[in-house]
């Protein structure tokens, strides 16, 4: 079946696989948008335990997303993996970090004897929110922007300095921080997934204050992730972008490649408006209609614009990870894959991914079926 | 500066797989040994086992937890200090990584919240159910990272692309299906199953000898040793294999592993020894200062036939002739031909010279099994650590061999009912927990300090196979890990003994 598929498709239909990925981990990131409004939504100890023990209960799934988007970019487009991870070292070293002092946080910040204090781990817990989300947009604006590095396969054959993928300059992707569009995203992320954080808080726990709060939160974080989305997208079209010409495949600039790219593909186009439409609307019913559905609109609408990014950034002869040391180069969905042979032996794998989100929407429901309140909060045996 | 970025990047990944080692095999013993006790309860409806099984389960999931936290460094790491490596056999070594995040994180994450927070959310059958999904997740992430890992020792089912500049898979089911992969993940998960095993028997022996919970303690020790000693039967069994198949595919290990220099047919192998530190491949010194050997078992183990040859690192560096071993200079020689064909094509490709490509790639492919010997200069720098891998290796098997007593004695006690008094006995059963550690660290000190210097054995030397990297930064990101992780350990283990002292509820 996929052994028929050309390159090409194999490589399209991957990159459609990594979106979906990348925009799976940004909309579970409402985790981490959660952990930076537990002590501003939950005003007692028991408010806020009932808010980590909401979000405490998924963490895993946003952190095994993330992980997995890792190792399927590393099996589908190994060059990406190679330059930017070994490239821009620190902000994914910091992004880890970030995840790893996450990963202990729910399991040890009640229990007695854990050396460092609740406080610390909920800092921790706090930092995880602030650093994963803000880094990761503003390593996947690079997408759009380009880094400073170069890739040369003959090197390979020289006597010593052979790493065929160099960055170019100290930062190692600090650069990034500093780069203005990258920021932009990065706060959007930041303050989507708070919005999200709140949506979910709303939709799973039986308490007035929390709704009251996490409502509130929804309207707050609204604001300034629409102000920053809003001036990220205005840069964004109107910004040169990377693109490869199909016969030479030589990269150049072309004023308004990405908004170009949505005229050109139509589909992408009709996906990013559905999300645009599907956040707005989580945020419209759940401020003027205090309605507690606001999370499925909001999750859709994420995964949708977050999806449609990614095409914007991959397809319709465009480097997705663009070089603005040297244009030529600059990673494209072609030049950075695996061999036709592993796209198809992970394709096969891939038939199996349906039956993954079947599961665990199978577990989440029977998990979700009734909403966290004090009761179960005060009465259980294993809570966070 | 090249050699101090490889040395710390080398650190930087022993140190955080370590650390991570340090909390997986729990993980993988401990998962199945309490879906076993839940099925228990599930059977019976006995009260008594749901407390045992919340009770380990509590353990389990502080281990879990940290487990997770050291294992995603793990899995960017290969990109982040790693990239040239990356590149030349992600093709190869991307997949099972993400295989493994597919099929088996989701699995365990997925399913270790019902687990644990589910008791009363979902009904008895699903509870279990996810229990057992939990085991089978962990274990299945076992398998293929450690598919991966046996790649690196046995590179099978794929070819050099010369246009691509890396391997790419011609194979999946070979390198799935490879005998070094399946005897490395049964020899790994069962060390996971034995420390589990260790770690109930050990923390039972505790209660029995405090005289608490002494109902709990029996039946947990009496698990414990069952499932103990079943594991270390199976784990000398796959350890026979594994010592059978580096004898096959990687011949310096094996002599490393035994501290031998000098081939020889009918060896023995050593059962205890101190090797002599100051012995290299070009001088005279001993081999051994002192050694007890069991006559021609070196050679049964590896050859199957007690007679048979078996090379020492010297006649694998020298070569030698009558067992047709090509000295390591002429692989070297053949090397840097094959790296100056390679380079030759690509140019000529690059300036359209298709006719002089098309030679220069003919000399390649003669010349391509020998590439990754082109990168060294001395034919000495083909020799692993000897000491650091013979003194691991001969540790490790001797503990393994003491976990069988151990099991074996804990359960003829347990079954005669004796155990509680059996103070010395519980006493050994306390301390053992953190040998079932220890030796299985060695394991791996074997495994990977036994495959250098190559990343890839006979591929990919671990010098090329670094990030462009100033060594700052990765000195800096070492001492972070350490601290970070060692912090994280202190706690990690601080909860646990505050937990094992509250005891079941």
């Amino acid at each position: 079946m996929f052994e028929n598929l050309s390159h090409l498709a194999l490589q399209q239909y991957w990159w459609v696989i990594i979106s979906l990925l990348g925009s799976i981990l940004v909309f579970l990131m409402f985790v981490q948008g959660g952990q930076t409004l537990i002590r501003t939504i939950g005003k007692d100890s028991t408010e806020r335990n009932m808010l980590i023990n909401s979000i405490g209960r998924k963490w895993d799934l946003a952190f095994t997303t993330l992980v997995t988007f890792g190792g399927a970019f590393f099996a589908s487009f190994p060059l990406f993996y190679a330059t930017s991870f070994g490239g821009a070292y620190w902000v994914w070293m910091l992004i880890l970090f970030s995840f790893i002092i996450q990963a202990v946080s729910y399991e040890f910040r009640r229990k007695p004897g854990n050396f460092l204090g609740q406080k610390t781990y909920d800092t921790f817990l706090f930092i995880n929110g602030l650093l994963g989300t803000i880094l990761i947009g503003a390593a996947v604006s690079t997408f759009f922007t380009g880094s400073e590095f170069s890739v040369d396969k003959i090197r390979l054959t020289a006597e010593s300095a052979n790493a065929i993928t160099r960055w170019e300059n100290g930062w190692h992707g600090l650069d990034a921080a500093a780069n203005v569009q990258s920021l932009l995203l990065g706060l959007s992320v930041f303050f989507l997934a708070r919005v999200m954080g709140s949506l979910y808080f709303i939709s799973t726990i039986d308490d007035k204050n929390i709704f009251k709060n996490a409502r509130k939160q929804v309207g707050i974080n609204a604001i300034f992730f629409l102000a920053f989305f809003l001036v990220f997208l205005g840069m964004l079209f109107t910004a040169k972008g990377f693109a490869v010409d199909p016969e030479s495949k030589k990269v150049f600039m072309e004023q308004g490649k990405y908004f170009h790219n949505l005229l050109e593909m139509p589909i992408v186009m009709v996906i990013f408006l559905l999300g645009v439409i599907g956040v707005l609307t989580a945020i419209y019913i759940t401020w003027f209609r205090k309605s507690k559905k606001g999370l499925w609109f909001g999750g859709f609408g994420t995964v949708m614009t977050v999806f449609s990014l990614f095409l914007v950034a991959g397809f319709n002869h465009t480097p997705f990870y663009p070089s603005t040391f040297d244009l030529q180069s600059s990673l494209t969905i072609q030049n950075s894959s695996s061999s036709h042979y592993t796209l198809t032996a992970m394709s096969y794998v891939s038939l199996i991914v349906p039956f993954v989100i079947a599961y665990i929407w199978y577990a989440w429901t029977s998990m979700n079926k009734k909403n966290i309140d004090k009761e179960e909060i005060e009465g259980t045996d294993h809570a966070y | 500066m090249e050699e101090a970025l490889v040395d710390w990047s080398r650190a930087q990944f022993a140190l955080t797989a370590i650390y991570h080692w340090l909390f997986v095999p729990l993980t993988l013993g401990l998962s199945f040994l309490i879906a076993i006790m839940e099925t228990f309860y599930y059977k019976t409806g006995n009260e008594e086992w749901k407390k045992i099984t919340k009770f380990w389960m509590l353990l389990f999931g502080i281990n879990f937890a940290i487990g997770v936290a050291t294992g995603i460094i793990l899995e960017f790491e290969f990109g982040t200090n790693w990239s040239n490596y990356s590149w030349f056999v992600g093709d190869i070594f991307g997949a099972p990584l993400a295989v493994e995040g597919i099929m088996a994180f989701f699995l365990e994450s997925t399913f270790i919240a019902v687990m644990l927070f589910g008791w009363n959310k979902v009904s008895k059958k699903f509870h279990l159910v996810s229990t057992w999904l939990v085991a089978l997740g962990a274990n299945l992430s076992a398998l293929w990272i450690l598919v991966a890992n046996a790649w690196m020792q046995n590179p099978v089912g794929m070819r050099f692309n010369p246009d691509t500049a890396r391997n790419e898979m011609q194979n999946f089911w070979d390198v799935l299906l490879s005998p070094t992969a399946v005897d490395k993940f049964l020899h790994t998960i069962s060390s996971g199953f034995v420390i589990g095993s260790l770690f109930v028997v050990g923390i039972s022996s505790w209660y029995l000898l405090k005289k608490r919970h002494i109902q709990f303690a029996r039946k947990s020790i009496l698990l414990g040793a069952v499932f103990g000693l079943l594991s270390s039967f199976f784990i000398v069994l796959t350890g026979d294999s594994s010592g059978n198949d580096v004898a096959e595919t990687q011949p310096m290990k094996l002599a490393a592993m035994e501290g031998l220099y000098k081939g020889q047919e009918g060896a023995g192998l050593v059962a205890i020894g101190i090797v002599n530190n100051k012995k290299e491949v070009d001088n005279d010194e001993e081999s051994y200062h002192f050694k007890i050997e069991i006559p021609k078992m070196l050679s049964y183990l590896a050859e199957r036939d007690p007679d048979a040859f078996v090379a020492g690192v010297e006649d694998l560096v020298k070569g030698n002739k009558k067992y047709g071993i090509e000295p390591t200079k002429e692989k070297i020689r053949k090397g840097k031909i094959a790296i100056q064909a390679l380079k030759n094509y690509k140019e000529d490709k690059k300036a359209g010279n298709d006719e002089a490509a098309y030679t220069h790639l003919e000399k390649f492919e003669n010349y391509y099994d020998y590439m990754g010997y082109g990168y060294f200069n001395d034919p000495k720098e083909t020799v692993p650590n000897v000491p650091l891998t013979f003194y691991s290796f001969h540790l490790m098997v001797i503990l393994g061999f003491y976990f069988i007593l151990l099991f074996a004695l804990v359960l003829w006690f347990s079954w005669k009912d004796q155990i509680a008094e059996k103070r010395f006995i519980l006493k050994l059963g306390l301390w053992s927990i953190p040998l079932g550690y220890i030796a299985s660290q060695l394991g791996w000190i074997v495994a990977e300090v036994g495959r250098q210097p190559w990343t890839i054995q006979d591929i990919l030397p671990t010098k090329v196979s670094t990030s462009h990297l100033s060594v700052s930064n990765v000195q800096v990101t070492f001492w972070l890990f350490a601290a970070l992780f060692t912090i994280l350990l202190i706690a990690e283990i601080s909860i646990i003994v505050r937990q094992i002292k509250i005891g079941p509820k």
